[in-house]
């Protein structure tokens, strides 16, 4: 088994809500060296064999068309667990 | 004749029901549609309604929007069928591009419930030409995903072409961009929403009836091309 990381962030222009309410717990926490939190989402597609360039070819459509939404997200990475994203 | 006014079941709509009755409430004849179908049944509008379809997985409306009643309704509304969307339906639209933007988690966070004014900013849609440019209506709102969201270039081609059909009156409950609380498509046929009318269809059962003129407007409408 290969596993192909697709990572989906919020758009930098748009505030995360999730991001910030993450961000206001940790300092009261004792976390407190974060000035500032995002939250995104990392997807783990398992592949069968050998990760082919038409297979990356795959996960970068299901991640443009699919697994992110470009009104609000970017996908910023699709890569192969283990290699340089 | 009666108008016939399909409503969508997905998995986890739960204001199905609720718009079925007010379909009928206005005169209609409310025809129940699965999401697994492809077949429209030969409806003469469509609404798609409030709930969590597929538990807001991956992003609301995300996955319903690959149902296929979901490729016929894309194809019927670019056609001209009149679709409303409510809450959950409104995220849905939104995914499947026939309405611009995107909603978000609300600003503060926290699941929004109550008796909500809107604006009608425009009354010429399908759903709203019952109501008059600028009348101020109430209708419930309850949602956690309800920040509309759009590039400043979408929100000013919005405005500009008056595609926005509700704004929210008294405070802004959610963070959505210029106090958007719902919109339409160019041609007018298709609107979303995040406020629920269908939960304000009878005297003595939440804030008023104002929510009965959507489903009239859109079955005086089909009527009328019938």
């Amino acid at each position: 088994m290969t596993t192909v990381i697709v990572e989906v962030m919020p758009k930098p222009e748009i505030l995360d809500p999730q991001g910030k309410a993450v961000a206001g717990a940790l300092p009261r926490l004792g976390f407190s060296s974060f000035a500032s939190v995002r939250q995104g989402k990392r997807f783990e597609l398992e592949v069968e064999g050998e990760v082919t360039e038409a297979v990356l070819e795959q996960a970068r459509k299901a991640a443009a068309e699919v697994l992110s939404n470009p009104v609000i997200e970017d996908v910023v990475s699709v890569h192969v667990l283990g290699s340089q994203p | 004749m009666t108008a016939r006014v399909g409503i969508v079941t997905f998995p986890g709509s739960l204001d199905d029901r609720d718009a079925a009755r007010a379909v009928r409430l206005a005169g209609g004849e409310p025809v129940r549609l699965w999401h697994a179908d492809g077949d429209l049944a030969g409806v003469d509008a469509v609404v798609l309604p409030g709930g969590f379809s597929y538990g807001d997985y991956l992003r609301a409306g995300a996955i319903s929007r690959f149902a296929p009643m979901m490729s016929s309704i894309v194809d019927a509304a670019n056609g001209g069928l009149p679709v409303l969307g409510i809450c959950n339906g409104f995220q849905i639209l939104c995914e499947s591009h026939l309405l611009a933007g995107a909603m978000i988690k609300n600003d503060h966070l926290h699941f929004v419930c109550k008796d909500q004014t809107l604006r009608v900013e425009n009354a010429d849609t399908a759903w709203t030409h019952r109501f008059d440019a600028g009348q101020e209506i109430v209708v419930p709102l309850k949602n956690q995903d309800g920040q509309f969201i759009a590039d400043e270039r979408t929100l000013d081609e919005l405005e500009a072409e008056g595609r926005v059909v509700f704004r929210y009156v008294g405070g802004n409950p959610n963070g959505s961009r210029r106090d958007i609380a719902g919109i339409t498509n160019a041609r007018g046929n298709v609107v979303g929403l995040m406020p629920h009318p269908e939960h304000a269809i009878e005297p003595g059962f939440g804030p008023g009836v104002d929510g009965l003129t959507f489903f009239a407007s859109a079955i005086s409408a089909t009527l009328a091309t019938a």
